[in-house]
């Protein structure tokens, strides 16, 4: 593929994901206006209004009305879109889980925000988490590239036949979705050659073939559904790293698969990020080992299918990491990523010292500085003892 | 790939609900007191009762759960429920 083809824009995350969605033609795209999100909807309208994009474009009454309009074009097998943030994704909640477990493709952008109360409307990644076990695969991404790149990597993924899952993509509300920065957009034929056109053989309006979806279930056979579904996202695991592959081959760009890393070779400190904020971590921890602190990145990109095994294996013979969550998870004194991280290590073999940190929450930002002196933290406190060390909050 | 358990579609899942098994009374139709008047077919929450079209009423036990809701609104008192018996 000539690459000399793509363009060149300086664009917002918002608008990198309406360009990432237009490219790969959704059928059908209902969504509801919400901050930080907004933008990407208005984007895809006007596209839709100057002629620029031939797909459907629904206007709801809600977030509910959009997932539920999307989720009847997918049973009729349409490749579909929208995108939500926070109080929309909860309000979207009962259809979002419902997607999941009819086994319906698609792809939604979620610019991450923090949950109320108290009321906000800033960044964060409360919402995304919170809905992590809803069935969805969940990519989390660090720049504006990534995002259009994981719209269209994320059709490929959610509609192999061994996946046939929906997919979030995942971004920091503001500062991503609102910032401006260099994104290359891939040429129209290149997307449609890699995505294909989507045929739905598993669910479908025909009416020769009639079909009634979603039936009164017991639990005697509804557990094979759960199991299936379960199976598919262990499949996804591998999906996730050929379509990366495939990806690089037409595009030249390539993600890692399901994790990322830096500097990872002579490290024995790790810190571990997911979104946008690996992008200062990169940077911190270049400042960190010009102050001789052997640490490494690691970038946690899917969240759902959770990538155990890579982790372990990043993780195997460290002797400790930090997680940066900009979240929190209720009940642990923790963020969500430490905890799944912790779990993810249990079998791990030998000990290790960990530090759950959270910060970033409803917008406040994380510095370089900030990440360096946390990981002067790790590395003082991590050499002296193995296990868990206390929680460390951005303040 | 088995499409089977990917999307729930189909009525696979009713027929796992042995509702025939939840019975204590099962209703018993007395043919020589029964009008074929056709109440009891109409009155049937699960389509249990069905008739031919000489409008002979036959009880089918299969979804039947023995609500005993026929057995109430015969005019004629045709239909008895009689205690289900471990055999």
């Amino acid at each position: 593929m000539n690459t000399n083809q793509n363009r060149i824009v300086a664009i917002s995350g918002n608008k990198s994901a309406a360009m990432g969605a237009a490219l790969s033609r959704p059928d059908l795209i209902a969504a509801y206006p919400i901050t930080p999100q907004s933008s990407v909807v208005e984007s895809l309208a006007q596209m839709i209004a100057q002629g620029d994009l031939n797909s459907t474009m629904i206007q709801v009454e809600s977030e509910h009305s959009a997932m539920s309009v999307v989720q009847g074009a997918a049973v009729a097998g349409g490749r579909t879109f929208t995108a939500t943030s926070a109080q929309g994704l909860a309000l979207m909640y009962e259809p979002y889980f419902r997607m999941s477990t009819l086994r319906l493709p698609m792809v939604m952008a979620i610019a991450t925000r923090e949950m109320t109360s108290p009321e906000t409307v800033w960044s964060g990644q409360q919402d995304a988490v919170s809905v992590r076990d809803a069935g969805w695969i969940q990519v989390y991404v660090e720049n504006n590239q990534e995002i259009l790149d994981m719209i269209i990597q994320g059709y490929k993924i959610a509609e192999h036949p061994d996946v046939l899952l929906p997919v979030n993509v995942c971004y920091d509300g503001f500062y991503l979705s609102h910032l401006t920065e260099r994104v290359e957009i891939p040429h129209q034929p290149a997307v449609d050659d890699f995505l294909g056109v989507y045929h739905a053989d598993h669910v479908s309006l025909d009416p020769d073939t009639p079909m009634a979806v979603d039936p009164l279930t017991s639990g005697e056979i509804l557990w094979r559904y759960r199991k299936g579904h379960l199976d598919a996202m262990q499949k996804a695991l591998q999906v996730i790293e050929q379509t990366d592959d495939a990806f690089e081959q037409v595009f030249g760009r390539r993600y890692g698969g399901v994790i990322d890393t830096y500097k990872m070779d002579d490290a024995d400190f790790v810190i571990v990020t997911m979104g946008a904020t690996t992008g200062t971590a990169r940077e911190a921890v270049d400042v960190a080992r010009s102050l001789g602190m052997k640490i490494g990145l690691l970038k946690v990109r899917f969240l759902r299918p959770f990538p155990d095994k890579k982790i372990r294996e990043i993780l195997s013979g460290k002797q400790g990491f930090v997680v940066i969550d900009k979240n929190v998870c209720f009940g642990w004194n923790t963020g969500v990523l430490y905890m799944e991280i912790k779990a993810a290590i249990s079998e791990l073999g030998h000990p290790i010292s960990s530090m759950p940190a959270i910060g970033g929450l409803g917008g406040a930002d994380i510095s370089v500085d900030q990440l360096v002196t946390c990981i002067q933290v790790l590395v003082k406190q991590g050499s002296q003892q193995p296990g868990q060390l206390d929680t460390y909050w951005f303040q | 790939m088995s499409k089977k358990f990917i999307t729930p579609v189909g009525d696979e899942g009713i027929y796992t609900l042995d509702t025939g098994s939840w019975r204590t009374f099962k209703p018993v139709m007395l043919k020589e007191k029964c009008t074929n008047c056709g109440l009891c077919m109409i009155f049937c929450p699960v389509g249990s009762i069905t008739g031919d079209e000489n409008k002979i009423y036959e009880i089918g036990y299969q979804y039947c759960k023995g609500c005993g809701i026929c057995a109430r609104e015969c005019p004629t008192k045709a239909i008895i429920m009689v205690r289900e018996s471990i055999e």
